[in-house]
């Protein structure tokens, strides 16, 4: 039996590899699929509580938080194309120039 | 025409307003007219003035002019408001009678100064000053005059300021001013809190309408703080050093301020306050033995200083002392008297030796002059008639004054200032006339290319010399005894009190009517003695004088040195304070102030340097510390249930 913690805990163990990954990579373009991972990590929650309470709303988050990652993925893909495209690299190590 | 008083006092302003604001730009002789136009004007109100109190019946001679109400405040009232009266008529006339003549001289002085216009700027503020301070009817306002004369003083003494040694000198008499004034000041609020005003008739009739008994603490308190303020402004022990250094002043300055008027400030102070010290039998003992000591102290100095000015300035705080110790036994009109002949006769010596010095191109020291009478003559002449006036020779004014203070203080002081007052005046007698023969009589000991230029001065500094000269041989004939014109006039002011008691009973002590003559006699012997010791050192056996010096030299250094005064207020005051503000700024305010408020911006310095390193610029930093404060949340609100 699937209980709703299995989904839970699902959730946060990618929510976990998310957030360690945006922490410790230096690949921008994986940085950015790490967050993707923490939407849809959010994302499983969501719909496992929609089931659990019978309720459409938590299916309905799930929409809006696909609208803006994808959103976010449009706009995030393009900046990181045009700092390639300036810097040769997405190494954010490298992508210091705001810093004192 | 008693209305015409504020005049008096606008015409000098006007004349600093001028010369101060476009002095710069004007001409010289334009400057120079400017000035002496002022003051000549205020010295014509004068005598209107003092016409129209004449006009008044004797008991009614007391005018007071309200300018405007001052300061409001509380039960504190304050008017700016003008006095006429005998006494400060008087003073008024001499101010600015004596203050235009040393105008006038001070054309001819100052001609090739570059700070022409400067001068006669501070000159004309001076006399507006104490023309405030004789005028004002209350303490607050004749104290701003006080203060004001004080200003412009050291204005004056440190006018030619690039010479270290003058403006040494002008910071010097500034701060020993302080003193005194800080002792004015609080009589003046003792004044206020004992008699709840400072209006001078109010303070006056509070006081002698019985409410004080005679010897009164609070009153004895506020005369001497009074009195310390005069000290100060009229040179006294112990606040005289400062006026032996004022003669780093241009000479007329010497002549009107540093001699003639504002040292005469106290005593006209103690005067105008008669009634108060008549209330405190303490003070006036003090008054009266301070001159005596001063009288006799300043003299003794004089005895043997080698600059023409110093020596005038060592007997101007002598005749100060006197005219204190005229004041200190009662015989206010016999101070005022002398104030009067000696801003005559002082006037006249400080400016002959201006011309004197002027002739010889700006020497000072007597060693470096001599048989001058031929050379400059008018010169000799008044300087002759001056310092007769001083040693006191009949008729000339300084007779009459100082007899009638040597006499008074017999009568009603004691023997002891008589004695006093006595050998001072042979102490004057000689070093006046040891001054005259130096420089005028004997061998010429003036330098080669000094002599060269020997040259008697222009009209206009030999006139005021002329015209004071004559002042100073016909002054005494105001207050002959038994027919004191001075006195009469005097005598509304100080009542009873003040009046020359030539013949009758004053306290008890029962005197001849011969006295006054036989005193008479005695004053003049003891001034022809000093004259003819004088003559024997310094005409007949010029050699005696460096014996003498060899013979007694310890007491020739220790007068050549002044007593080593000043090394002794150097020791004990000067240096500790020295010290103590060296001490205050390395210590309390480079090291404690400096050092806590640096300390504070390093303290702020260091801890942005250290917090710096959390900022790092790498985004995944922050994440990561948000991520940390996300845990912790977590664990608290798990914890929490």
């Amino acid at each position: 039996m699937i209980t709703i913690t299995h989904y839970l805990v699902l959730s946060a163990i990618l929510f976990t590899l998310g957030v360690v990954g945006v922490l410790i990579r230096r690949n921008a373009i994986i940085i950015f699929m790490c967050i993707e991972l923490m939407l849809n990590a959010v994302n499983i929650s969501f719909v496992a509580f929609a089931h659990y309470l019978n309720s459409m709303q938590g299916q309905l988050f799930v929409f809006f938080t696909m609208t803006v990652a994808a959103a976010e993925a449009a706009v995030g893909l393009a900046i990181i194309v045009a700092v390639f495209r300036n810097k040769e690299t997405v190494n954010i190590d490298d992508i210091n120039i705001m810093k004192w | 025409m008693l209305n015409l008083v504020a005049l008096i006092l606008l015409f000098p302003l006007i004349g600093t307003a001028i010369n101060g604001l476009i002095g710069k730009n004007l001409r010289k002789e334009t400057v120079g007219y400017v000035a002496c136009g002022a003051i000549g004007l205020s010295f014509f109100v004068s005598i209107l003035v003092f016409i129209g109190l004449l006009l008044l019946p004797p008991d009614a001679r007391l005018f007071e002019k309200q300018l405007f109400s001052w300061i409001e405040s509380g039960s504190f009232k304050s008017a700016a408001g003008l006095q006429v009266d005998p006494l400060s008529t008087i003073m008024i006339l001499v101010v600015t009678g004596v203050g235009f003549l040393i105008h006038v001289y001070s054309i001819g002085y100052m001609h090739s100064d570059k700070g022409y216009h400067r001068y006669f700027c501070y000159l004309n503020l001076f006399t507006f000053s104490m023309l405030l301070l004789v005028l004002s009817n209350n303490f607050l306002l004749m104290f701003i005059g006080w203060e004001a004369v004080g200003l412009c003083s050291y204005l004056l003494i440190g006018f030619w300021f690039e010479k270290k040694s003058a403006s040494n000198a002008a910071k010097k008499a500034f701060v020993v001013n302080r003193v005194g004034d800080f002792g004015f000041a609080l009589g003046i609020m003792l004044i206020f809190l004992t008699f709840h005003t400072i209006d001078f008739t109010e303070v006056f009739s509070a006081a002698s309408h019985g409410n004080f008994a005679a010897g009164n603490f609070t009153i004895t308190i506020i005369t001497l703080l009074l009195f310390m303020g005069a000290t100060g402004k009229s040179a006294q022990i112990p606040l005289y050093t400062w006026l032996p250094d004022a003669m780093e002043g241009p000479t007329p300055v010497s002549a009107l301020i540093h001699a003639a008027t504002m040292v005469t400030a106290g005593v006209y102070m103690i005067a105008r306050c008669n009634v108060l010290y008549m209330l405190s039998p303490f003070t006036m003992t003090v008054v009266a033995s301070i001159g005596a000591v001063t009288a006799l102290f300043a003299a003794s100095i004089g005895l043997v200083q080698n600059d023409i000015k110093r020596v005038l300035a060592y007997s101007t705080i002598s005749q100060l002392g006197y005219m204190f110790v005229a004041c200190g036994v009662g015989a206010f009109t016999g101070g005022i008297f002398h104030l009067m002949t000696h801003a005559f006769f002082k006037a006249l010596l400080f400016l002959g030796s201006g011309s004197v010095i002027h002739a010889l191109s700006g020497e000072q020291d007597m060693r470096k002059m001599g048989g001058l009478r031929h050379h400059i003559p008018t010169t000799y002449k008044t300087f002759l008639v001056g310092t007769i006036a001083i040693a006191g020779i009949p008729p000339f004014a300084g007779f009459f004054s100082k007899d009638e203070i040597l006499l008074e203080s017999l009568v009603r002081g004691n023997f002891i200032y008589w004695a006093i007052g006595a050998l001072a005046a042979f102490f004057t007698a000689f070093y006046m006339f040891r001054l005259l023969f130096m420089t005028f009589h004997g061998e010429s000991r003036v330098e080669h290319h000094v002599a060269e230029h020997l040259h008697e001065s222009p009209k206009n500094m030999t006139l005021p010399l002329t015209v004071l000269a004559i002042l100073s041989f016909f002054g005494g004939f105001l207050g002959i005894p038994g027919a004191s014109a001075i006195s009469n006039f005097l005598s509304p002011v100080f009542g009873e009190r003040g009046h020359a008691e030539i013949s009758g009973t004053e306290a008890g002590v029962h005197h001849n009517a011969w006295l006054p003559y036989l005193m008479m006699v005695v004053s003049t012997v003891i001034a022809i003695a000093g004259i003819y010791l004088a003559y024997q050192m310094y005409i007949k056996k010029p050699e005696l004088p460096k014996k003498l010096a060899e013979r007694f030299s310890l007491i020739y250094k220790l007068l050549l040195n002044k007593y080593y005064v000043d090394e002794i207020y150097d020791a004990l005051f000067v240096n500790p304070t020295k010290i103590m503000a060296v001490q205050l700024w390395k210590r309390v305010d480079a090291l404690m102030i400096d050092g806590s408020v640096n300390g504070i911006a390093r303290l702020v310095g260091w801890f942005g340097n250290t917090l710096r390193y959390l900022q790092t610029g790498y985004i995944r930093n922050y994440a990561f510390y948000i991520v940390v404060g996300c845990i912790c949340i977590i664990v608290y609100v798990a914890l929490g249930k």
